[in-house]
């Protein structure tokens, strides 16, 4: 299936996909585009974020819209908690907002809004008024971005009961996710890395759905399950192809929406690997890796052959120095080396 | 209190030592971030940086008329706060190297500046961050009595947050000694002021929460001296906070060593405009004009500031790199206090 493809680097596609006829996107294009049909489609849609009209139009996932779709891609003050209300207000009265921000790092300036408000807004209404609303943000990385311009927060709020996260990894899954959340009918916050936004994919022209909360096996395998989210789907992708040289066949699931989450695609493959590695890109401690260890641990025990292991960011702030940073970011390596581990035990 | 706008300000003569320390500290500030300018191209530098070029009157207006112990708050933009406030040159130039020696031991960047040896006592990347730090940092010297004041540095784009509006509030109502400075360049990243707030003057709010507040040319390094001086004085006097916008403009991107007009981020036209009111060239040109300032003594000057900058660079980049280990340290502080 093309779209469960991941594809590393352009060339990769070209050599693939591309022979077959197939149209490859970025994952920005992607993004963009899944918005562009969404305006066009839905005239309760608009967008709305700091700088989303500028030359760089959100490192290109909103380039030129509001030439296409003038008074619904809107800038906006430097106010993001107000802002996510005045979203939410518009979402409970009949529209469905978009709210982009450019760094992850912003939303902690609108969490009474998205935690205290829209979380809840149904539930407290006995499901009379519900938010359809997506709020989109991007994890930095690398140039010394540090502690305030590269964090990953998404734990944090798939912990909040009333939310859905979507994390989409590939082109394929930027665009068809974001367009069922904005059908959705609730909050639905959207985390991208800043580090796929080159990646080339698969993407049908048309408007498409994927529906959230369907994982995607993005390779097979029979020693040993890696589920890894969003960036860490690739590094997991490169580590199963050393790992197949060393005669280990790892199997990589790409949940796609961590709340709600799939479960039983991960189930199914720790029933056939016994063994399971969650690849995050947050910090450890109350990780989203710690949500699937637990799933794994209550839920699949007796399939399990050896520990879990969790590759995430340690419990640090992100440093500047790339020194520092080298030692932050885990990746490909890292989940080699668990595998090797639990696979000798 | 009235928002007492374009107050007239004393006509009282500046002395010749100090129209020479501002016009050394601008210079000194333009020719620090022209060598990151210089120097960023080699990608050794690895942090992103937020250039003031065009702003330097404001940080040497308002900075050099503080003491060492009157606390400073700043923001992705605080090259020059630091500069001027007396920030240790050499040891934020390791800091963005990534160095281990840097102010920050390599965790912060350029971003994130710290020295509270002359009560720096961090900068916020996040919008609007400055602002309460400040305030609170006044309302401990309010709750000691101890006569410091504190200066919050900002830009027209973090006005809009909502903690601007509550630091305001509370800051007037305590009557903390906390001076708010903003620097309106027009611009939040590459949107304009006017397709953000409906008016361009952010001393407004200040008269909303009885603050009283002076607008001065900001590229005017004498208007902001004199203003600053009353600012702090009422300040400094007990009388509760005061708010001082100066008008100014950056010249070169929101972030980064390069222009950002051919990207279409704004009108070259204006750039020129601003450019042609460069606070440091229109100051040096009246203290030539005036003859508190010759051309030898001019190029002794510049001849120093540099002397000093470059020594700032070959110490920093002695500066060994901090071990992969010193990624944990830090995350708490260590030690009893
Ligand atoms: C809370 C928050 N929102 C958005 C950003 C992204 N951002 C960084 S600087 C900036 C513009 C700030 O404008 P202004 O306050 O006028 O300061 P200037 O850059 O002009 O000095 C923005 C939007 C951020 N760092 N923090
Ligand atoms: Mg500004």
């Amino acid at each position: 299936m093309p779209w469960t493809k991941v594809l590393i680097d352009k060339s990769d596609f070209e050599d693939t996909l591309g022979k077959q006829g197939l149209r490859g996107l970025s994952y920005r294009d992607a993004l963009r585009e899944g918005q562009e049909q969404l305006l066009e489609s839905d005239p309760s849609v608009f967008l709305i974020g700091e700088g989303i009209d500028d030359p760089g139009g959100v490192f290109g996932s909103t380039l030129n819209l509001h030439r296409k779709f003038p008074g619904r891609v809107l800038d906006m003050p430097i106010a993001e908690n107000g802002l996510t209300g005045i979203a939410m207000g518009a979402a409970i009265a009949g529209m469905r907002p978009i709210f982009i921000h450019m760094r992850v790092d912003f939303l902690p300036m609108c969490m009474d809004l998205i935690v205290n408000h829209a979380a809840k807004w149904s539930y407290m209404t006995g499901g009379k008024v519900g938010v359809p609303m997506i709020i989109r943000s991007i994890t930095g990385r690398g140039w010394g971005s540090a502690a305030q311009h590269s964090q990953a927060l998404h734990a944090l709020f798939a912990h909040i009961p009333g939310l859905k996260v979507i994390m989409p990894a590939v082109p394929y899954d930027a665009k068809g996710l974001l367009i069922s959340a904005s059908a959705d009918g609730n909050p639905v916050l959207c985390f991208e890395h800043r580090w796929l936004y080159d990646f080339t994919g698969y993407v049908p022209a048309e408007k498409y759905a994927i529906p959230l909360g369907k994982g995607v096996v993005r390779r097979e395998g029979k020693d040993i399950t890696i589920v890894a989210l969003s960036l860490m789907v690739y590094e997991a992708i490169k580590a199963a192809r050393e790992l197949a040289a060393e005669g280990i066949d790892a199997e990589v699931i790409d949940p796609r929406t961590i709340k709600p989450l799939d479960e039983e695609m991960i189930f199914a493959s720790i029933k056939k690997t016994g063994r399971l590695i969650v690849a995050d890109t947050g910090s450890r401690t109350g990780s989203f890796a710690c949500n699937i260890a637990a799933a794994a641990a209550e839920k699949a025990w007796h399939d399990l052959k050896a520990p879990v292991r969790l590759v995430c960011m340690p419990d640090t702030p992100v440093p500047a120095s790339q020194v520092l940073e080298n030692a932050y970011y885990r990746g490909k390596d890292d989940i080699v080396a668990a595998a090797r581990e639990i696979c000798r035990l | 209190m009235p928002q007492s706008k374009n107050k007239k300000l004393p006509a009282d003569p500046v002395p010749r030592e100090t129209e020479l320390a501002l016009m050394r500290a601008m210079l000194r500030v333009r020719r620090f971030e022209e060598k990151i300018v210089e120097v960023y191209g080699a990608q050794e530098m690895k942090t992103p940086v937020h250039l003031s070029i065009g702003q330097e009157a404001v940080a040497a207006g308002v900075c050099l008329n503080l003491k060492r112990e009157d606390y400073v708050f700043s923001t992705h933009r605080n090259h020059g706060h630091l500069l001027v406030k007396g920030a240790a040159m050499a040891s934020m130039v390791a800091e963005m190297y990534g160095r281990a020696g840097g102010c920050s031991g390599g965790k912060g960047g350029s971003m994130h500046m710290v020295d509270p040896s002359v009560s720096c006592l961090g900068t916020s990347a996040i919008v609007g961050g400055s602002i309460p730090l400040g305030a609170g940092a006044a309302l401990a010297s309010f709750l000691r009595g101890d006569g410091r004041i504190s200066v919050s540095f900002f830009g027209d784009g973090a006005s809009e947050e909502g903690l601007f509006h509550e630091t305001l509030n509370f800051s007037s109502l305590k009557k903390l000694p906390a001076l708010f400075v903003c620097e309106n360049n027009g611009y939040a990243t590459n949107s304009r002021l006017c397709a953000r707030q409906a008016h361009s003057d952010i001393a407004r709010h200040a008269g909303a929460y009885c603050i009283p507040s002076v607008i001065v040319d900001g590229n005017d390094v004498l208007a902001v001296h004199k203003a600053a001086v009353e600012a702090i004085a009422h300040v400094r006097s007990g009388a509760g906070p005061f708010f001082l916008e100066c008008k100014t403009y950056r010249w070169k991107g929101h972030v980064g060593p390069d222009c950002d007009h051919l990207k279409g981020c704004r009108p070259k036209e204006e750039l020129d405009q601003w450019m042609e009111r460069c606070p440091v060239k229109l100051f040096k040109n009246a203290l030539l004009k005036s003859g508190v300032l010759s051309v030898p003594v001019l190029d002794a000057m510049l001849k120093e500031i540099d002397a000093e900058i470059a020594a700032a660079w070959r110490a920093a980049l002695a500066e060994k790199m901090p071990l992969p280990e010193d990624l944990y340290k830090d995350v708490y502080r260590q030690g009893i206090f």
